[in-house]
């Protein structure tokens, strides 16, 4: 029967420490509910923050103001509206037209020393 | 169980030799059974008891508890239950089919006074309207001293008014913050947005409601706060919807017209990407609507949906296509348009007296000949045209998510004889609005399918039911085109896309209800492109126009809108990502298209 007052002791121990656990968590606890608390608060004025800023953006962009713009600043962008004349195909951009090469049955050997050169990716079969 | 004999044979025997009353011994075990009885009830009621007192317990010791729990605790918000996805909760954004805003809010204060507060009424009254240019010192002052112990000063602040305020000092002024409606872009889409103010107000909020435009009609989702951090979504593009608006008001001061409308739809959605109405005004400060007067002559008058015009020609597609659709002609069949048509007491004549003689149906509308739409219309009928123009929206308002497309239901001729159905042919004596021909002409367009016209932007969209076959709706277009090549509208070609359209002019109706004025008339443009494969409808309509670029005034849409649909056209089509079918450059001596040059490259490998 030694047993008995070992396990007194333990489990009163036990009890402080679960006490101590429990004192330090709920305290924790109340600490992260006021981190939450203010994080909101900081939610919240930042995300006004942004309306603010988004509505901003959204005035310095208006349409009026940009043709406005555009018009001071003509000389040094040249900035018009979109017309259907600056959209194309890329089948009719003019390409500058290439002569073919003048095939006259001669071939330059006088670099391989009179073999006929090899075949590179270049030439046509 | 048991049981146990009332007379034991043993007992008895033993006891009548002992010359004992054997009754005794049934009575003394009988009692003896009736103990155990008797314990066994009771232990049952007691078990019973015992339960029932438990559970009683149980039940009052939560509902104590919980009420101890309640009067104990102090009242807070729930800080550790989830935040929402909105911990600021506002009227939701309203943007373009981009995502571009067309409406947010701001944060700004209010200005309110408490008088008994006030330290020297006299000063403030000055300095206040010193800062406000708008407000009286003398008013001021008699509402201070008049008793009142509160009173609103400004709905809305400026951060530099609210410091000069601050710098009054008089304790008795006070701020109150205040989430205030913004429409950045100013007059842009403004008869789309409508407007909003405040309705009830307090110190510390003042709740934003929608007065008219999509605000009204959408308050209750703008305004939900599950909804909020969404914002709402229309068809309308922004750049698309500054284009038209910058063209039709140029259009509009060089045609001398009291207005303009236009409405630029696609055609297979139902969505409308661009509407304006012309003069228009900023949302930002609404004004107030007339109050005498013609309600048409205000600023807040949509045109584009709120206008019910007589169309006039724009109308005689609908004739030719029922026509086609019932088989009654093709689009070759000469049609008698010999001058004038009789109908009972009434004349039908062309615009300048013309006399288009015997022409196929496609030139009928290419000329825009009356007398020839309405030979086609008695071919119909006035019950089936009747249903066919029902079934293409001409009887019923509009279902445009703004609040006043309710209120515009079409003027329909009650009585519906042999006049009316010649009229109707060519557009007079049905008024419509502007977006009842577009959702019109977008069901021609899209290959005869009705369209509900939307504001809203979305992915899935319904498609209604088939009102005219492929063929018709593709011949229709067709003759559209005519229209435009050979016809009343070649203004309206612009280089890189085919443009259909049907041209409209309609004599305004005199407001004593006699007869109809000379020299005012509505002009109208139904345009469809690009004509091979439609994808866009736009309707551009003038309100009394007149080009006086000529030696004498003209009326007529072919020269007022459709200029002015040209340009549109040829400035918003790129935009929406229409390819123009360019022309290849004509060859020169130094170069050369990419099928030449293969060709010459083919050469050179052989």
């Amino acid at each position: 029967m030694l047993m008995r007052p070992f396990l007194y002791v333990l489990s009163f121990l036990a009890v402080i420490a679960a006490g101590f656990w429990a004192y330090r968590e709920n305290y924790a606890t109340q600490e992260a509910l006021k981190e939450v608390g203010r994080l909101n608060t900081e939610i919240a004025t930042l995300r006004e923050g942004l309306a603010l800023q988004r509505a901003e953006w959204a005035y310095l962009n208006r349409p009026d103001r940009l043709r406005e713009l555009v018009v001071l600043n003509f000389d040094k962008l040249g900035l018009l509206p979109l017309a259907p004349e600056q959209l194309g195909d890329a089948k009719v951009v003019a390409y500058p037209r290439v002569a073919p090469p003048v095939l006259d049955g001669t071939v330059d050997t006088s670099e391989t020393g009179g073999r006929p050169p090899a075949p590179t990716d270049g030439d046509f079969p | 169980m048991i049981r146990t004999p009332l007379r034991p044979l043993a007992r008895i025997l033993t006891a009548r030799a002992k010359g004992e009353n054997p009754e005794a011994i049934e009575r003394e075990n009988l009692r003896l059974r009736h103990e155990v009885m008797r314990d066994r009830a009771r232990t049952m009621a007691e078990g019973r008891l015992v339960f029932l007192a438990l559970a009683f317990f149980m039940v009052f010791g939560v509902i104590g508890a919980r009420m101890g729990l309640m009067a104990a605790t102090v009242p807070e918000e729930p800080k550790s239950a989830s935040p929402g996805a909105e911990i600021l909760a506002q009227r939701a954004d309203i943007t373009d089919r981009n995502g571009r805003i067309l409406a947010t809010n701001m944060l700004t204060h209010a200005l309110y006074v408490q008088t008994n507060d006030l330290v020297d009424p006299p000063r403030v009254a000055r300095e206040l309207a010193r800062v406000f240019p708008e407000l009286k010192e003398e008013d001021l002052l008699r509402r201070f001293t008049d008793g009142r112990s509160f009173l609103w000063v400004r709905k809305v602040l400026s951060p530099e008014q609210m410091q000069q305020v601050h710098e009054i000092g008089d304790p008795g002024l006070l701020f109150g913050p205040r989430e205030m409606r913004l429409y950045p872009n100013g007059r842009l889409a403004a008869h789309v947005l409508g407007g909003s103010s405040f309705g009830a107000e307090g110190v510390s909020s003042a709740e934003v409601i929608g007065t008219a435009g999509i605000e009204k009609q959408m308050d209750a989702r703008l305004r939900d706060p599950g909804q909020a951090g969404r914002p709402l979504s229309l068809s309308l593009d922004l750049t698309v919807q500054a284009t038209v608006e910058e063209i039709l008001g140029a259009g509009m001061t060089m045609m001398n017209a009291k207005g303009a409308a236009a409405v630029l739809m696609d055609v297979h959605t139902g969505e409308i990407l661009a509407l304006s109405s012309l003069p228009d005004f900023d949302p930002n400060n609404r004004p107030n609507g007339p109050v005498s007067g013609d309600p048409s002559d205000s600023p807040l008058f949509n045109r584009a949906v709120q206008g019910v015009y007589e169309l006039g020609s724009t109308f005689k597609i609908f004739a030719a296509s029922q026509a086609l659709e019932l088989g009654l002609v093709t689009v070759d069949t000469i049609i008698d348009a010999k001058t004038p048509l009789i109908s009972g007491r009434f004349h039908i004549k062309e615009f300048r007296n013309h006399n288009y003689g015997m022409i196929p149906l496609w030139d009928v509308i290419a000329k825009s000949s009356n007398v020839g739409t309405a030979r086609v219309a008695l071919l119909i009928g006035g019950l089936r045209q009747q249903a066919f123009l029902k079934s293409m929206g001409f009887f019923e308002p509009t279902s445009v998510e703004i609040v006043e497309a309710a209120g515009a239901k079409p003027l329909v001729q009650k009585k519906w004889g042999d006049i009316t159905t010649i009229t109707t042919s060519y557009g007079h004596g049905l008024a419509a609005s502007p977006m009842h021909l577009a959702a019109a002409y977008a069901t021609i367009a899209n290959g005869g399918v009705k369209v509900a016209p939307t504001l809203i932007h979305s992915d899935r969209h319904e498609s209604g039911p088939r009102v005219l076959s492929e063929k018709v709706a593709k011949q229709a277009v067709w003759m559209l085109r005519k229209v435009v090549t050979e016809g009343t509208a070649s203004y309206a070609e612009v280089p890189g896309y085919d443009v259909a359209g049907k041209t409209g002019t309609a004599d305004k109706p005199r407001r004593d209800g006699k007869g109809y004025y000379k020299d005012k008339v509505v002009n109208t443009f139904a345009s469809i492109f690009p004509a091979d494969n439609p994808k866009y409808v736009l309707i551009v309509t003038l309100d009394e126009p007149v080009d006086t670029s000529g030696p004498e005034p003209r009326r007529t849409a072919g020269y007022t809108t459709v200029p002015i649909a040209a340009e549109i056209i040829r400035r918003t089509a790129p935009l929406l990502g229409l390819k123009p079918a360019v022309e290849p450059p004509a060859q020169d001596r130094i170069t050369a298209v990419v099928s030449t040059r293969s060709g010459v490259a083919a050469t050179g490998g052989n």
